[in-house]
């Protein structure tokens, strides 16, 4: 039998079923439909309000992506069935905690094996921090929507969430086993059929990372790593390894394909050269409402809201700007304001039925101020002609002007 | 959320002295202590240096076959694309020498060094059957896409010493060269 062919099947089906639970069956579906959020809201239902929510899907046959529905959920905390996911592999693996196991070796003193229930004895913290996958808001996407993916501001940015997540410090971990001089890098191997491998600073790992279990109180889910995680704060989706088995303490960075592959960017400003080894993310913020493709503004009062983030820390302050960026006031922060964690921003407006262009940007504690996409592109040595059309990018945290017209409304003015 | 500062408070002072860290800190003595024979049945990582190679070796002759088998259906014919990622570039004798597009990071003649193609189709490749392909496959595949890239020559054999010392293309195409903790700019500007 062609082990090929088998496989294949074996994802697609996966994949179909995935497919069900992310677009629903019934209401799910037309939910899932770019414009269908007002219409929900106008005639909720009890469904709708316990959870009916869902996220947008898009799958490649190497991958499969949801993004959440950032324009649907209020506060700060992403309910976990509404956590983004990119899967780089073809199938989730099925894990039998009882049989998983934590190692760390390489340059430690005493190579160690942790069980759920040695890592569930140790010292646990809880903290709120957001994961964002790398590539969330790359400018190409602005241009790849579809019925599956949800309104703008689920697709374009809703590759980021934010939980409260559960587990034993890294710190106590290496502390076991007892790290060698020299040994400064960690990369950390996943479980799953990919073998996700990422390289971790040590330095990082000792400050804030977590092995974490638990996330929004229940067990992490499947399609975020269970039975366990990385959760490295502030810093982009990759470091986060899903299904943590293995972490190997090493003299130097490994470069596995995940890195320096999927996880660098050719560069006009380096000479082609590719950027690697990025870390934290900058200062980012969104309007997820108003935003594009949901219900027509009305004349008179308006609550713009939204999320703000820092990979750097805490979010200092979030400017909104209606003109297009001519003139800002500032926004309320509605606490908790927590470092690396999704910030809920609150602006009183009242439209007078003009155009407008709805802006945020995000200052955070570092004084670390989010740049807008024609600085960015500057900096990267992206010339006006190719800025006219949406490239591929990672780490791209510009801010995110939505377009109001006389009739109310709203559409996406990254690129028009 | 005083809680949670409070919580911070000893996981940094855990975090700062990171010289002579384990001898400072208590153990719990938890987890169960690994052999190195037990490590060995778990530890396929291969560093950029290659040290961690198993023995083994393989032709792009023999290379070719292994590909027409195992990973044509995904990669297409000669690995220039299929239902997934394009793995060469260039030809025989003509490496592409960059810079490359954001849709070519897929062929191996973008990597800075041989042992990440090796580490990545020995762990996670096929994707039907991760780790199926023996030592000496992964050699010979490696060896046959190198060739197809441009890389090595047709009668060049790869194993766990040759092939650390492939010089790959887009060696120097990397910033930083060699990675550095922490960072020398702001998140933003970098």
């Amino acid at each position: 039998m062609d082990a090929n062919g088998s496989g294949r099947r074996r994802f697609l089906k996966q994949a179909a079923a995935l497919a069900g639970v992310a677009a629903g069956a019934g209401a799910g579906a037309e939910w899932a439909a770019r414009g269908q959020t007002a219409k929900a809201e106008a005639q909720p239902t009890v469904a709708h309000v316990h959870g009916e929510q869902r996220r947008g899907v898009r799958m490649g046959i190497d991958h499969i992506t949801f993004y959440t529905p950032l324009q649907d959920y209020a506060g700060i905390i992403t309910p976990a069935h509404l956590h983004f996911v990119q899967q780089h592999s073809s199938h989730l693996p099925e894990i039998d905690a009882s049989q998983h196991r934590l190692t760390i070796h390489g340059m430690v003193d005493r190579p160690v094996s942790f069980s759920m229930d040695d890592l569930k004895r140790m010292p646990s913290v809880s903290r709120i921090h957001f994961v964002e996958c790398h590539g969330n808001s790359s400018p190409i996407i602005h241009d790849q929507g579809n019925e599956n993916m949800g309104p703008p501001v689920q697709f374009i940015h809703g590759m980021a969430s934010c939980s409260e997540w559960t587990g034993v410090p890294l710190s106590v971990l290496l502390n076991e086993a007892g790290v060698q001089r020299g040994g400064d890098w960690l990369i950390s191997e996943g479980a799953d059929p990919g073998k996700f491998t990422h390289t971790l600073p040590l330095a990082k790992a000792l400050d804030d990372c977590l092995v974490a279990y638990g996330q929004n109180g229940e067990p992490v889910r499947p399609e975020q790593g269970y039975p366990i995680r990385l959760i490295v704060p502030g810093w982009e989706g990759p470091f986060n390894v899903k299904y943590l088995s293995h972490i190997k303490v090493t003299d130097q960075p490994y470069h596995n394909f995940n890195q320096s592959m999927n996880h660098s960017l050719v560069r006009n400003d380096l000479g082609g050269k590719s950027r690697w080894y990025w870390y934290a993310w900058g200062p980012k913020s969104v309007i997820t409402r108003p935003s594009a493709g949901l219900e027509p503004l009305r004349k008179g009062y308006v609550q713009i809201t939204g999320l703000a983030w820092s990979g750097g820390g805490a979010v200092r302050k979030v400017d909104i700007s209606t003109d297009g960026g001519k003139t800002w006031k500032e926004a309320k922060l509605q606490g908790p304001v927590l470092p690396k964690a999704h910030t809920r921003f609150t602006f009183d407006w009242a439209w007078n039925g003009d155009e407008a262009e709805l802006v945020s940007r995000c200052t955070d504690d570092q004084g670390d101020v989010q740049l807008s996409r024609a600085e960015l592109y500057k900096n990267w040595g992206i010339s006006d002609d190719e800025a006219k059309k949406p490239a591929r990018a990672i780490h791209f945290n510009a801010m995110q002007p939505w377009r109001v017209a006389r009739d109310g409304s709203v559409s996406d003015a990254m690129f028009s | 959320m005083r809680c949670s500062l409070k919580l911070l408070v000893p996981v940094m002072m855990l975090a700062v002295p990171a010289l002579g860290f384990a001898q400072q800190q208590p153990r719990l003595g938890l987890g169960t202590p690994l052999s190195q024979d037990e490590i060995k049945k778990f530890d396929f990582m291969i560093g950029p240096e290659g040290k961690e190679l198993p023995p083994g070796h393989g032709t792009p002759a023999e290379g070719a076959a292994i590909f027409a088998k195992r990973c044509q259906v995904c990669h297409g014919q000669n690995g220039q694309g299929g239902a997934v990622r394009r793995l060469v570039l260039g030809g025989p004798g003509n490496p592409h020498k960059g810079p490359f597009k954001d849709n070519e990071k897929s062929a191996l003649s973008y990597y800075p060094y041989a042992t990440i193609a090796w580490d990545y189709i020995h762990r996670a490749m096929p994707a039907s059957n991760p780790g199926s392909l023996t030592n000496d496959e992964v050699y010979s595949v490696v060896a046959f896409l190198f060739y197809r890239n441009g890389i090595i020559k047709e009668t060049d054999v790869l194993d766990q010493n040759s092939l650390p010392k492939v010089e790959m293309p887009n060696r120097h195409g990397f910033v930083p060269e060699i990675p550095v903790y922490p960072p020398e700019k702001k998140p933003s500007w970098f």
